[in-house]
């Protein structure tokens, strides 16, 4: 397909106004042309999941309050990540590099200052950690974007593995007596400080409904509020870069860069601007994670969790951020919910060998069912509508055209475009 | 120097290895532009048929001696003609029924999905392989198993030794032998047409779906030798062997150009080495870093040749 059929189905299939957007659509425009039942719905939806942990707490389930942080936790990075998979089109292999990046980060920041603070006032490090670990995120994937952007899709997947790769095993080694090696940080006697405010909260929070219901503020709980607000505001930043020039010129270089660059969008900076961007959210969720855990070490920061973190943009629906939060929930909920219920005596009263049976299992049910979900919707479970309407117009006739070589090596790259 | 000849010895024999195993990689990838997350799984669960199937030949404990055929079994351990045979024997076994689950695969996993967006076939790859991970950590044993010692090992000097001669041998005769079937057989130019071009190689009357089994069964059954070959070197296997072994084939299959058989055999040889020579030269205390070593050389290979070291690099054409 030549460049200005790709180019007109393109424009055609988009409205001529997408490619062409002048600035940046105002905040939240998708809530405006929502139905009033769907405001309320979705508003209460927002408000049940806010407040979920004081129900948790309240009725003793605590194991779900940390399950559902983490899962906030793993919707953070796999934001981040959606930007480059999703959006931009880059196979990014090594997410959790830019995780373990802030968790580190934020003990190395964090850690001098809640000293210099002291016991009270120690935990306000989290908000010199929470921008330093982004930012060091976003330097390394500069460091890393400038030699490699331009490499062609697979290799580019290699390329950020590896990297991944060489930031744990680095973490691992104590590198230059930083890190503390496989036994992790703080060390011994340091710590990053009380949340603040959380006595206070301790103290005057407490109150009891009936006889089920004690409620008393935790760490956990707190964590989870932070995580919360943390993901709504990724959210609404997300959806805001996806409707801005920098949006628009994403998605016009995951669907043919060579056309991108006839319209006169730097490609090279375009991708660039993704890979950074998208390593910031997960530098943030990395310093986070620092403080929720109080405690970080390189086992954390496994090959598994980045392709964890993969799955759920993929079984998500790729640049599709309900998809994100939907494929969160199941890939890292699924197993945790699993082990959580059995042990928490959901299932009914089973016998210890029982319990630890269904959580030894969870894996391999885990595993099966990834295979499962991708035979039954390989779009996703929530595919992004501008995605699948840029796949109708150009992927599938591309490919039944082509009967030479050439063109067959014309539709490598462009599958890779289209189809990534 | 003795240093330098005994780490070459070494990096020659993990080369053969890695060459084995990143030959699967980039035959998927070659016709399926696929990466085949689920190889390196194929590696371990290969160790395992052959630790099982060596021992059922050999130990008086197993199999062979209680069916009664205990001379046979002796005829095995007893004399070099019966090691020769035996062996023979596990390889073209575990090849065969490792080769027979990479089809199965591909059949409930891959198949469904050959029309699906390019991620669809990767993340169901990474399930394959928790999924099968997993079923080795619970069915068998999550400890590790020692490798039985049959093989007799002569020492020779610089840290040659019998055993490492015969890896060496055994995969250059392989990787000979799979691309003499690639380049001169009718299958493999069966092959070459569809890594070329699906929809036109189907218009030629081949048969698109025998070949990509075709290819999923050689693929499992090379890293399966591989798997043989690991667990009689490092003397044991476990469930999750297979991680990096199989990150390292695939930076090798990616280093000499991913879908290009040469490339991985050199690309294999080449990661061999890097890794022997970072472990004997490498200050002490920073062994640990051998592995950085290698995916360093990748970066900077892949800076200055984007299409890895025997890839042609692909112009886009409009």
């Amino acid at each position: 397909m030549s460049a200005k059929e790709k180019l007109t189905s393109m424009i055609t299939s988009e409205g001529a106004d997408s490619l062409s957007v002048p600035k940046a659509r105002p905040m939240l425009e998708g809530l405006k042309t929502m139905s009033l039942l769907k405001k309320i719905g979705l508003g209460l939806l927002i408000l049940a999941i806010f407040l979920a942990p004081i129900f948790f707490q309240g009725f003793g389930h605590i194991f779900l309050i940390r399950i559902f942080a983490v899962i906030g936790l793993y919707i953070l990075l796999a934001l981040g990540l959606n930007i480059v998979v999703g959006y931009a089109g880059m196979l990014d292999f090594g997410r959790i590099a830019f995780y373990a990046v802030g968790a580190y980060t934020a003990m190395w920041v964090g850690v001098p200052i809640a000293r210099a603070l002291g016991e009270v006032l120690g935990g306000w490090s989290y908000f010199a950690a929470l921008p330093l670990g982004g930012l060091a995120a976003c330097l390394v994937a500069l460091i890393l974007g400038l030699p490699v952007m331009r490499l062609r899709g697979d290799y580019l997947t290699i390329v950020t593995l590896g990297f991944a790769e060489i930031v744990r095993i680095c973490l691992a080694n104590n590198i230059f007596g930083l890190t503390n090696g496989a036994k992790g940080l703080p060390r011994l006697g340091d710590s990053l400080g009380e949340p603040p405010g959380l006595q206070w909260l301790k103290y005057n929070t407490f109150f009891r409904l009936g006889n089920n219901f004690e409620f008393q503020f935790t760490s956990n709980i707190y964590w989870y509020f932070v995580i919360f607000i943390l993901v709504i505001l990724s959210i609404i930043i997300i959806r805001n870069l996806d409707n801005s020039r920098l949006g628009r010129s994403w998605a016009a270089v995951r669907e043919d860069e060579v056309a991108a660059q006839a319209m006169g969008i730097n490609t090279a900076k375009a991708k660039m601007y993704a890979f950074v961007i998208g390593a910031f959210f997960g530098g943030i969720a990395g310093v986070t994670f620092s403080y929720f855990q109080a405690y970080v070490s390189p086992g954390s920061f496994t090959f598994l969790e980045s392709a964890l973190v993969l799955a759920i943009v993929v079984i998500g629906g790729m640049g599709s951020i309900p998809g994100v939060l939907v494929g969160a929930l199941a890939i890292q909920g699924i197993p945790e919910f699993i082990r959580g219920f059995a042990s928490a005596g959901w299932f009914g009263n089973l016998p210890a060998e029982a319990i630890s049976a269904i959580s030894n299992y969870r894996y391999l049910v885990f595993g099966a069912l990834m295979v499962f979900m991708m035979a039954v919707r390989p779009q996703g479970l929530i595919p992004s509508s501008r995605r699948s309407r840029e796949l109708h117009a150009t992927g599938s006739d591309a490919v039944r055209e082509s009967t030479t070589l050439e063109d067959e090596r014309n539709k490598v790259g462009e599958t890779y475009h289209t189809q990534l | 120097m003795g240093i330098l000849i005994q780490q070459i010895v070494n990096g020659v024999t993990l080369g053969g290895m890695y060459a084995l195993i990143a030959l699967g990689y980039t035959l998927v990838y070659g016709i399926l532009l696929m990466i085949n997350f689920a190889h390196a799984e194929m590696f371990m669960v290969g160790a395992y048929i052959g630790l099982f199937t060596l021992k059922f030949l050999s130990d008086p404990a197993w199999g062979m001696a209680r069916l009664g055929l205990g001379p046979v079994q002796e005829f095995f351990t007893g004399s070099v003609l019966g090691l020769i045979i035996m062996f023979i024997i596990v390889f073209i076994v575990t090849g065969a029924l490792t080769g027979l689950l990479g089809v199965l695969i591909e059949r409930v996993a891959y198949r469904p999905l050959r029309n699906a967006p390019r991620l669809a076939p990767l993340i169901s790859a990474i399930g394959v392989s928790i999924f099968l991970q997993n079923a080795v950590l619970l069915w068998i044993d999550s400890k590790p198993i020692p490798f039985p010692d049959i093989f007799p090992i002569v020492t020779l000097p610089y840290g040659l030794n019998s055993l490492k001669i015969f890896i060496v041998v055994t995969s250059i005769v392989l990787l000979l032998g799979l691309d003499t079937l690639v380049s001169r057989t009718k299958i493999g130019k069966a092959m070459r047409a569809t890594s070329q071009d699906r929809g036109a190689a189907q218009l030629m009357g081949i048969n698109i779906n025998s070949v990509i089994a075709a290819t999923f069964f050689i693929g499992p059954a090379l890293g399966a030798v591989a798997g043989i070959f690991y667990g009689m070197y490092y003397g044991a296997v476990i469930f999750n062997m297979g991680f990096f072994p199989g990150i390292k084939a695939f930076t090798a299959a990616v280093l000499g150009g991913i879908g290009n058989l040469r490339g991985a055999m050199l690309g294999g040889f080449m990661l061999g080495m890097i890794e022997a020579l970072a472990v004997g030269f490498l200050p002490a205390g920073y062994s640990g870093y051998k592995d950085v070593v290698a995916f360093l050389v990748l970066i900077i290979v892949l800076i200055f040749r984007p299409g890895g070291l025997l890839g042609e690099s692909v112009v886009e054409k409009v």
